[in-house]
């Protein structure tokens, strides 16, 4: 052996469906030890990919390969090697938690009383203990999602697939579910996993890869990517219209670009390419100045924003 | 600590026990669905209450009882009604991402099909025997041997494990509930354009090319003939190993078309 090969290596793939062309060349290296988002919106082929390496469906053309195994020529090691947990919560909702997990172990080879005691270690660790023995159609949409997870994981996967696992979730599920996935990769569990919001690939991913068009059109840290993307936005609400005068000239000193002032929300808003630091650094006047301020929030760009600044700087680099 | 069940990595379960623990979580799906249970059952008793007492008076079945006549052909075309659930099943799975987290896993891929089409034929069994028990009830009599009755039952056991292959092939192609709603359609030519309520012989003379030659009408009058002796036979002019022979190579035909299609199907996603 001559190195460890990568946990996912696809080069220009491509995949059609009917007229669309899901992927389009879709190239991309994901190293041992790191966990790859992709992001992109719907449409961009993010699902598409997932289930190619979850040897759901073969690519057209390119090639694709899982720890050095060709998804298309040796489906069967591929799939002792992954697990999926795709958009929707696969687990049947009749049976209870318990036998959800039990079967899947099972199914995996174990014997019946090796599933047993690991479905209830798996349980307690996803703090589905108390509910392994409702079935499934009373959870909730967090609790379905953590115990698919947990089915997911069954297999003891070398790399995990999470197509667009907290979608649908409240903010609290949300959460909870952010905690397992690090758990996992804290414990040394390569993950791919497709997101439509900046903030999950910033709190999970080591990588962010953005595609569009079945193409990858960034890829880097989400530090990197942040930088290329650019401006978070700090938003300034103010309790007296009076002041929306005096806090924009306060805030051009951090601003890129002049502040926007909203009148009928008493707001101001700029962008900033500064760190959480200089912008605490530069809210401090407004203070100072003994502004009555409601709230101030910082934000991170949205997709759409990485979108325009990260297409648009690859536009103008070819022009 | 690890979240896994086990520490090394086999590769997956075998044939046997994927089959069986696929079966074993569609019987219970349908076990602990109490509407399923008791609004297929309730509908196939009101078909049969309704045939057997109000059109039947009308119809000459001519040499036999009409209840004699009608029974083996609901029992015969019960398989169908029911292996429609089949279609709604598999549709239900594939749209709730179950049947794509199946595929992902390291079993034999034609364990899931096999799992479900053996669990759906057991499903099946209920209706019939409650049918068959509902027969009795309301007046239908053995006129063979006992031998022949259990050799009867063993063929609808088979011609509903035949029909499970077409309806998961359905349910797959359908790929949502709704949809195969529109496929089931298929159903009722199948089983009205056949001698199982009605003898051919009264319809139209173009329907009963069709009706004399497509398999529900050889799978009805196997099962007929062979419960109900040589009046059935007498009736239907064949005796029941003409029948028989002709509905198994139609359960063997079906079975080899639609099996492979099926599973060529559910591999190709």
């Amino acid at each position: 052996m001559t190195g460890t090969p990568p946990t996912i290596e696809a080069t220009g793939v491509v995949k059609v469906f009917g007229k669309t062309r899901a992927l389009n060349g879709l190239s991309l290296t994901v190293a041992p030890g790191q966990v790859l988002a992709l992001l992109g919106p719907n449409g961009a082929g993010k699902t598409t990919f997932v289930n190619l390496v979850a040897t759901l469906t073969r690519p057209d053309a390119g090639t694709l390969r899982v720890h050095g195994r060709d998804v298309a020529r040796h489906p069967a090691e591929v799939r002792s090697l992954i697990g999926l947990a795709g958009q929707s919560a696969a687990v049947e909702p009749k049976l209870t938690g318990r036998e959800n997990v039990e079967m899947i172990a099972r199914l995996f080879g174990r014997s019946h009383d090796e599933a047993r005691s690991g479905a209830g270690r798996l349980l307690d660790r996803l703090a589905l203990g108390d509910a392994a023995d409702r079935k499934v159609e009373t959870y909730s949409g967090g609790m379905r999602r953590r115990l698919d997870l947990g089915a997911s994981l069954v297999g003891q996967p070398r790399l995990l697939l999470l197509d667009e696992p907290t979608t649908g979730l409240d903010p609290r599920s949300r959460l909870e579910l952010w905690d397992v996935i690090r758990s996992l990769v804290a414990d040394g569990t390569d993950v791919l996993l497709t997101t439509q919001y900046l903030d999950e690939a910033d709190h999970l991913a080591s990588h962010v890869a953005i595609i569009d068009h079945g193409r990858v059109v960034a890829a880097g840290t989400p530090r990197e990517l942040k930088r290329r993307a650019g401006r978070s936005m700090v938003e300034v609400h103010v309790r007296e219209a009076a002041e929306l005068d005096r806090v924009a000239t306060l805030l051009t000193a951090i601003g890129d670009g002049n502040p926007n002032v909203d009148e009928p929300t008493r707001t101001v808003r700029v962008g900033v390419r500064a760190d959480t630091d200089r912008i605490f650094a530069a809210l401090r006047p407004l203070d100072e100045a003994g502004i009555a301020i409601d709230e101030v929030a910082v934000r991170q760009p949205t997709l759409d924003e990485v979108f325009l600044a990260l297409t648009g700087t690859a536009q103008e680099n070819v022009a | 600590m690890s979240l896994a069940i086990a520490q090394p990595r086999g590769n997956g379960a075998g044939l046997l026990t994927s089959t069986t623990q696929i079966a074993r979580r569609v019987l219970l799906r349908f076990i602990r669905s109490p509407q399923l249970v008791v609004v297929g059952t309730m509908q196939g008793a009101m078909f049969l209450l309704i045939f057997r007492y109000v059109f039947g008076g009308a119809i000459s079945t001519g040499g036999i009882d009409y209840v004699d006549f009608v029974v083996p052909g609901f029992i015969t075309t019960g398989v169908l009604f029911n292996a429609m659930y089949s279609s709604v099943g598999t549709a239900e799975d594939l749209q709730s991402g179950l049947v794509a987290r199946l595929r992902s896993l390291p079993i034999p891929r034609s364990a899931v099909l096999l799992g479900r089409a053996l669990a759906d034929t057991a499903i099946q069994m209920w209706g019939l025997l409650f049918t068959i028990g509902l027969g009795f009830l309301v007046g239908f009599r053995l006129h063979g041997s006992v031998e022949s009755a259990l050799a009867a039952f063993g063929l609808v056991v088979l011609f509903g494990f035949v029909f499970e292959w077409l309806f998961i092939l359905v349910g797959m192609i359908a790929g949502s509930v709704q949809a195969v709603q529109g496929f089931a359609l298929v159903i009722f030519p199948l089983t009205f354009v056949s001698s199982a309520y009605v003898p051919v012989l009264s319809m139209p003379t173009w329907l009963q090319g069709f009706a004399e030659n497509q398999p529900m009408t050889v799978m009805v009058n196997a099962v007929r003939t062979l419960t109900e002796g040589g009046h059935a036979e007498a009736l239907l002019g064949h005796p029941a190993a003409y029948f028989v022979a002709r509905s198994l190579i139609w359960s063997i035909g079906l079975i080899a078309v639609f099996a492979p299609l099926a599973v060529w199907k559910y591999r190709r996603g």
